[in-house]
Parts: structure tokens; C-alpha cells; sequence
């Protein structure tokens, strides 16, 4: 523990340590009101030549609400096809006002946008438009994911036949599985594109893969057993406890055409085995 | 004892450097991935393109490919929106450390940020904020200044705001701020002239009053954009920054009186929202450019001083 002596004032919490007598800062002052239209202008403000500052103050309230509801936009745009403008804006403002971003990278924001959608009340009539928000959250993960080569349907052929149930493969940076109760995947397709909406006829669950083998992101679906078997293997577990896991899922879980799926998808870029 | 073996798809090219094209006397504008096509598919011109430093915090995928690509065959300048350099919290190390690393990577013939903050506490607001100018503010920003500068091993440009209000208690004026910034850090400056002309229309004084008190000596580069119109609660003109439209005439004089008493600045054309096709672009570029090379005789080497 550090002691205090008492020549030695301990700090305030980063908000009161501006200014003099544990005043807010400036910035905290400004700041408190901007995602709260019911908060009055902050007094550290005013017009020029004693005019009035709410129009003034409402530009950067302004600012800040619309430029985060348009990045949310800009990331989740099936979401907002299938809402519509009007209502994904009246949501996507309660959003940002309860869980303005973290982070100034704003690829990163609307983490738990989906799970928000969920709860919204407005939206409880589409069951499916969380799930579809989560395709797109990884979609938009697997954009900006590292650059690495996917390991190719060939380099597996060379691991010795007696190994391969001990083998670990590491996925790629871009690889992300969203499991839902829902056509998700499906559905995300036909809203992602500008074409004329098509209808959705599919009502079974569908598991979503997303890879980036080069520049442009993927999305499929996975098979049955499918979602178990790689979120094992991402999980660092062998093929044969993967495999095992895959199958006590499904009965119907195949297991070369699962991993010759994966491997045409860019799941992975390294398989690890130990040579006998 | 039991051998690991591996298989994996190899590793990325090592990276390489970039041509080091000069950005003097050059034109630019934003960089927008919705033109990369027509850009690529258009001759090569004289301009540069200016990118946000955070687009492109990512760690790989599209948005580097696109921009490895431009920067092969033009200048690029990268431009901080966001490292929140006029507030009162320590900066993010983090993000400086993902700055300088886009600095290292694409090699950036200009590096620029704004005198604004963005994020308090640990939210961020995602707009140019402002601060009021004293002289505690005055040592903050230095400081951030200094840290950034010493960050990168290079000097960086700050970017004049646009600003809808004041701080009764700012004790000096913006210039004279900015300009003592560039005393006590050695920062340089990106003039952003619709920002002049947007905060003189709000705060009414005149723009070209500002512009005779900022230390035009230091500036390395131009910031020209379209602005938006509103009305203030007295019902008066109050522009908005808004990045979405053409240049308006008064900003167009304004930068022609710029370039009359510097020389040829680098100059870039902003447009961030309500995108344009690329020839719209390119023209409000060559618009800028034709202003530059009407008085570029005036400047030409040995001439300068003669003229005065």
C-alpha cells in the first residue's frame, strides 16, 4: 500500500483534476450534456458578443449523435434494409445514447449492438434481426482482419494419416461462426446486396461462417455438426475431439466434407501435429 | 522425444518501401474508397490523396490494400481525427502507438491532427470538440504536442477548428494560441480555410483579420471543403462544418489571397459526406489548382524576394 503523507494530497479522479478547487474540466462540463437532450447547455459555454448558445451547443449535440447513428449505419446496413431508415435511426439513437463508443476506431463500435436489438422492444416482432446484426458484426471483423495466407486443401493431404486425429489447426485471423435459431444466413444475403429484396422462403436454423481468404469477406452456412466441430477447433481442440464433439451434435456430422469445406472456405493457416 | 511439425500457407512479403514522391505545389483531395476504381482507371495526375489516420487502424484486409496501391503512385497525407489532443486527459498511448505505426507503414509526406478533443473520460464523441484557449490549456496542448512529435520523430501539423461557440473563459486569442504552439513545440500548421470562414461568420469578426494574425510562415498545408448554413437562436447565419457540398465562393477568394502572399501551399479539397462522383472531385482539385499555378510565376525561385 502507498502511504500519504501530508504533504502529499491524493489525486482526484481524472474528471476533477482541471482546473482549481476540484473543479470539473472543461471537457467533462462539455461533455456531460452532449448524448442527453434533457440536460441544459453547459454554463461554461456562450455565443459571441452575448448571444445565446443552445442552437450553438445542439451543433456538436448534433454531431455527435447523427455521426454515430450514421456509423452504425454504415455497419450494419442489412439490419437497416430490413427495418427500414426510420426505425433503425430511432434505434440506433437509444443505442448510441446508452452505449456511446469506448474507442475511437469506430470499425469496433456496436460490439453489443446486437444483443441491445434484442432487448429493443420495438423489434420483438423479428425474431431474426439480432442474429442478422451478429452476421454483420463479424462481417464487418473479418474485413479488417489480418492479412494471412489460408492454409489450402493440399497442405493437409501431407500430414501422416495416423496423426491427423491429434492434429490442431489454427484459424485465420478472419474466421468467425455465429450460430443461430434463425435463416440468418439467408436472410443477411438477400438484405445485403442494393437488388430488388427477395423473399426469404428458408425457416430452419443457420449457422453463419465468415472467412476473408483474400480481400473480399465470405459468408456460407455451415452444415449440421458444423458449428460445434470448428468452434472446438478454434477452441485449440484436436480434429478427433472436435470430430467426436461434431457428431454426439449430429447425428448426420461428416467429417471429410465438413474439413474439406472448411478448408475451401480459408478457415484456417496452420496445422500443427506431432511427428511420431 | 516427440517433434512438433507444421504446415501453414507461409508468411506475408516482407515489407517494402514506398516511392517517396514530394507533395510541393501539389493538389489533393480526400481519399474516398467509393473512388478507388475511377482514381485507378484515371491517369496518373499531380495531386495527392489525404486519408483519416483511423480508417485505417484496422489490421489488414481492404481498406490497406486500397490505400498501398494509391500511395505506390501518389503522396499521401495522413490526417488524425481523432488523438484528442485539446483535452485535459492524458493522450491514449495506444492510439499513438497505432499512429506512428501507419506513419512507419505508409510513409506520409504530410501528418496532421486538429486542435480539438474528441474523447473524455473513456467515452468518445466522435466530433472536433473545443477548448477554451489559456494559458493552462496553452501547456496541455503544448505538452500533447511534444508527445506526439517525439512519438513520431517528426513534426506534426495542427489543424485550425471550426467552432459554433466560445469560453468565457479564454483569456488569448486563437491565433495568437496556435501561434504560440508553434513557438513552444515547433509544430506546423494546416490551415483550413472554410474552418476561418466558417468561425468568423459565427463568432462575427472578419476572416481576413484572422488570417493577417496566423502565423502563415508555418503552415505546411491547405484545408479547403463546402460548408452547411443554419441559423443561430438570435435567427443569424451560423455555418456548420459539413464537408458535403462544393467550396463556396468567399472560402475560393480567401485561399486566393493565401496563395497571392505564400506561394504554392500544398492544397487539399475535403469532402467527407454526400460524396460526388470522382470527376466532380477532381475538378473542385484542378479549381484549386489553377489558383495556385495563376500565381505560382510570382514564386519561382530567386523571385520571391524580389517581388518584395
Amino acid at each position: 500500500m502507498r502511504k500519504i503523507s501530508c504533504l502529499e494530497k491524493p489525486m482526484p479522479p481524472v474528471e476533477c483534476r482541471e482546473g482549481f478547487g476540484g473543479e470539473p474540466s472543461y471537457a467533462a462540463v462539455f461533455a456531460r450534456a452532449l448524448l442527453d437532450p434533457d440536460l441544459a447547455t453547459p454554463a461554461v459555454v456562450a455565443g459571441p458578443k452575448s448571444k445565446a448558445a443552445d442552437k450553438r451547443y445542439n451543433v456538436y449535440r448534433n454531431n455527435v449523435t447523427v455521426s454515430l447513428i450514421n456509423a452504425l449505419a454504415v455497419a450494419f446496413p442489412a439490419t437497416q434494409r430490413i427495418t427500414g431508415v426510420d426505425f433503425f435511426r430511432a434505434m440506433a439513437r437509444f443505442y448510441v445514447r446508452a452505449a456511446p463508443p469506448l474507442s475511437p476506431l469506430l470499425f469496433e463500435y456496436g460490439r453489443d449492438f446486437p444483443d441491445f436489438i434484442e432487448r429493443y422492444e420495438y423489434a420483438q416482432s423479428v425474431p431474426w434481426l439480432a442474429d442478422v446484426a451478429r452476421v454483420e458484426r463479424a462481417w464487418l471483423d473479418a474485413y479488417h482482419a489480418a492479412d494471412v495466407e489460408p492454409l489450402t486443401p493440399r497442405a493437409l493431404a501431407s500430414i501422416p494419416p495416423e496423426r491427423l486425429a491429434d492434429t490442431v489447426l489454427k484459424p485465420h485471423p478472419a474466421t468467425r461462426v455465429v450460430r443461430s435459431r434463425c435463416p440468418a444466413v439467408t436472410i443477411f444475403t438477400a438484405n445485403r446486396s442494393d437488388g430488388p429484396a427477395t423473399r426469404v422462403e428458408v425457416v430452419e436454423p443457420e449457422d453463419a461462417l465468415l472467412t476473408r481468404p483474400a480481400l473480399e469477406v465470405e459468408a456460407r452456412r455451415l452444415p449440421p455438426g458444423g458449428a460445434i466441430f470448428l468452434t472446438r477447433l478454434i477452441a485449440g481442440e484436436s480434429l478427433g475431439v472436435a470430430a467426436a464433439a461434431a457428431l454426439s451434435d449430429s447425428a448426420s456430422f461428416d467429417l471429410a466434407a465438413n474439413i474439406g469445406g472448411l478448408l475451401e472456405a480459408g478457415v484456417f493457416t496452420t496445422a500443427l501435429w506431432e511427428e511420431s | 522425444m516427440k517433434r512438433l511439425a507444421m504446415r501453414s500457407a507461409g508468411q506475408a512479403p516482407a515489407a517494402f518501401r514506398f516511392p517517396a514522391h514530394s507533395i510541393r505545389g501539389r493538389v489533393g483531395t480526400s481519399f474516398k474508397h467509393e473512388h478507388v476504381q475511377a482514381i485507378l482507371a484515371d491517369e496518373k495526375r499531380d495531386g495527392f490523396f489525404e486519408v483519416h489516420a483511423e480508417n485505417y487502424m484496422g489490421a489488414g484486409g481492404a481498406p490497406h490494400a486500397a490505400l498501398s496501391q494509391i500511395r505506390q503512385d501518389y503522396p499521401v497525407s495522413l490526417h488524425g481525427v481523432c488523438m484528442s489532443i485539446g483535452g485535459p486527459q492524458p493522450l491514449d498511448e495506444a492510439h499513438l502507438g497505432r499512429f506512428k505505426a501507419l506513419v512507419e507503414r505508409y510513409e506520409p509526406a504530410l501528418v496532421s491532427e486538429h486542435l480539438a478533443w474528441s474523447t473524455h473520460d473513456t467515452t468518445y464523441f466522435n466530433d472536433l470538440l473545443p477548448l477554451p484557449y489559456t494559458a493552462a490549456t496553452l501547456a496541455r496542448v503544448a505538452d500533447h504536442i511534444d508527445q506526439v512529435q517525439e512519438a513520431l520523430g517528426r513534426q506534426l501539423l495542427l489543424e485550425n477548428p471550426s467552432t459554433y461557440l466560445i469560453f468565457p473563459e479564454s483569456t488569448m486569442s486563437e491565433t495568437l494560441f496556435v501561434a504560440e504552439l508553434v513557438r513552444r513545440t515547433g509544430c506546423g500548421l494546416l490551415l483550413d480555410i472554410n474552418n476561418v470562414f466558417v468561425s468568423a461568420t459565427n463568432h462575427g469578426f472578419a476572416a481576413l483579420a484572422y488570417l493577417a494574425d496566423f502565423p502563415v510562415e508555418h503552415v505546411g498545408e491547405i484545408h479547403l471543403a463546402g460548408h452547411a448554413e443554419q441559423a443561430d437562436d438570435e435567427g443569424e447565419l451560423l455555418l456548420i462544418d459539413s464537408h458535403d457540398r462544393p467550396v463556396a465562393d468567399a472560402v475560393w477568394k480567401l485561399f486566393d489571397v493565401i496563395i497571392s502572399q505564400c506561394g504554392p501551399i500544398p492544397t487539399l479539397v475535403e469532402w467527407d459526406s454526400d460524396l460526388p462522383d470522382w470527376p466532380l472531385l477532381k475538378a473542385e482539385a484542378s479549381a484549386a489548382k489553377a489558383i495556385m499555378d495563376r500565381h505560382a510565376q510570382d514564386f519561382m525561385p530567386g523571385k520571391a524576394y524580389a517581388a518584395r
